[in-house]
């Protein structure tokens, strides 16, 4: 396949594995990628394995669906047992648990729950159901922010009054500051997510070098693509200058994507989001401008809802501040599994548990 | 939600493009697109194109490290071992 072999290409990844030995000076150092597609490609092409010992790669928040909260699943839990109400979601998020179970153990009628790839289909269904009232579930980051928008901008556009969406998207910069003052985990250098950069362009990580003096880079998706990465942050710790590269030019422009930024800009405004294992952080989330405000379920329905204690050994929470590992965690492979998730971080398939679960045996 | 792989666009209808890779066509919504052609390369996120592929800088990239692996070859103290 085209943009994917030459990536993948053998004789590259071993020149560029024997550059990082050569070159690395040996102290240890933990890269942080905050990604989902990197989490599963680091574990999927055996990166970790082609590293010498002290660069360590730690998982961040970067899976959409790991980082939605108890409460947000609640919330789309009593909205599905609602009379009427069509829940249109995205897979992943089915199977995430709430504290009373998934959107999946909830399912009250055959068709309560739908799975869409696109958000533009859940404006196909409310066109084609006009006597019940869809509800999608927004969630994900700036990548899936401007086709929510869009689809909030066609809905608008055709007067459709029984769609609306629960609001649930995060942007990443706030989340990467609050990572760096967190402290948890010493992070020496950022493997900056591709898709999102995609959107936004590089200028949104400029704060990280010259605030924190982190490294970053924004990377592709393939082995060669990652291994780069890698390659050019220990140079830059090498170098003692911390900066943002762009190592996946092929797909990320400096000045982003502005169709889709100004879809965003259009709808959207800045607001203050919770991050399962981050907590509350503002800046960090998207919520619909007054001129969508009909949109937003939490206006349309009484969805109020009660904060339960939160009892499980689940320690998805840490696993995402890079803290732990998944393997630290007393329900990894045995309560928690793909099959049986206890929390979501083994849900998706951008999940640091799922991923580690189906390759880091 | 995120497929990493670049799909070649065969067709365009309005905002919906009909892309193929391996085999299996897809359908995107180009709506956020400017200027797409048959035959460019795009980037699908949730049944979106986000962005098309700068053919020129993934040569670039590969031709850097190739480079540097035929150096590495050459200069191989093992290579006629």
């Amino acid at each position: 396949m085209k943009y994917i072999d030459e990536f993948r290409n053998a004789s590259i990844i071993k020149s560029i594995k024997n550059k990082i030995q050569t070159e690395f000076d040996g102290h240890p150092v933990n890269f942080m990628e905050v990604c989902g597609g990197h989490t599963h490609a680091i574990c999927k092409f055996g990166i970790r394995d082609l590293l010498p010992q002290n660069i360590n790669l730690i998982s961040g928040p970067g899976c959409p669906v790991c980082v939605t909260e108890k409460s947000y699943i609640d919330k789309a839990v009593k909205l599905a047992k609602q009379k009427n109400v069509i829940i249109a979601t995205f897979g992943d998020m089915v199977k995430v648990p709430g504290s009373q179970g998934s959107l999946k153990d909830n399912r009250q009628t055959p068709d309560n729950i739908k799975i869409c790839y696109s958000p533009m289909e859940s404006i196909q269904m409310s066109q084609e159901n006009p006597d019940r009232e869809i509800v999608f579930l927004a969630v994900g980051f700036e990548t899936t922010a401007p086709a929510i928008a869009s689809s909030v901008i066609q809905a608008n556009k055709q007067s459709l009054d029984n769609f609306s969406i629960l609001p649930g998207n995060k942007t990443m910069p706030a989340a990467m500051e609050a990572l760096l003052q967190a402290k948890d985990v010493r992070i020496d250098g950022f493997i900056c997510p591709g898709h999102v950069s995609t959107i936004t362009g590089t200028g949104i990580y400029d704060f990280i070098p010259e605030k924190y003096e982190v490294p970053c880079v924004i990377s592709g998706f393939e082995p060669v693509d990652i291994m780069a990465t890698i390659y050019q942050l220990i140079n830059q710790i090498n170098t003692e200058k911390p900066k943002v590269q762009n190592q996946y030019k092929r797909s990320v422009r400096q000045e982003g994507n502005l169709k889709a930024l100004r879809a965003i800009e259009q709808v959207f405004e800045n607001s203050s989001a919770i991050w399962r294992g981050l907590g509350e952080i503002s800046n960090s989330g998207l919520q619909l401008r007054p001129k969508y405000k009909s949109f937003d379920a939490n206006k349309k329905f009484d969805i109020k809802i009660e904060t339960l204690q939160d009892n499980s050994a689940c320690i998805c929470g840490e696993i995402m501040r890079g803290a732990k590992l998944p393997t630290d965690c007393s329900l990894f492979e045995t309560v928690c599994t793909p099959e049986t998730p206890e929390g979501p971080c083994m849900v998706s398939s951008e999940g640091a548990c799922a991923a580690f679960y189906h390759y880091q045996k | 939600m995120c497929l990493a792989i670049p799909m070649k666009v065969k067709k365009i209808e309005g905002d919906t493009a009909f892309a193929e890779v391996g085999g299996t066509e897809y359908t995107a919504n180009v709506g956020l697109m400017e200027d797409l052609q048959v035959g460019d390369y795009i980037i699908v996120h949730a049944g979106f194109a986000i962005e098309k592929m700068d053919e020129k800088s993934a040569q670039e990239s590969l031709d850097v490290w190739r480079e540097i692996a035929e150096y590495q070859i050459e200069n191989d103290p093992h290579k006629d071992s």
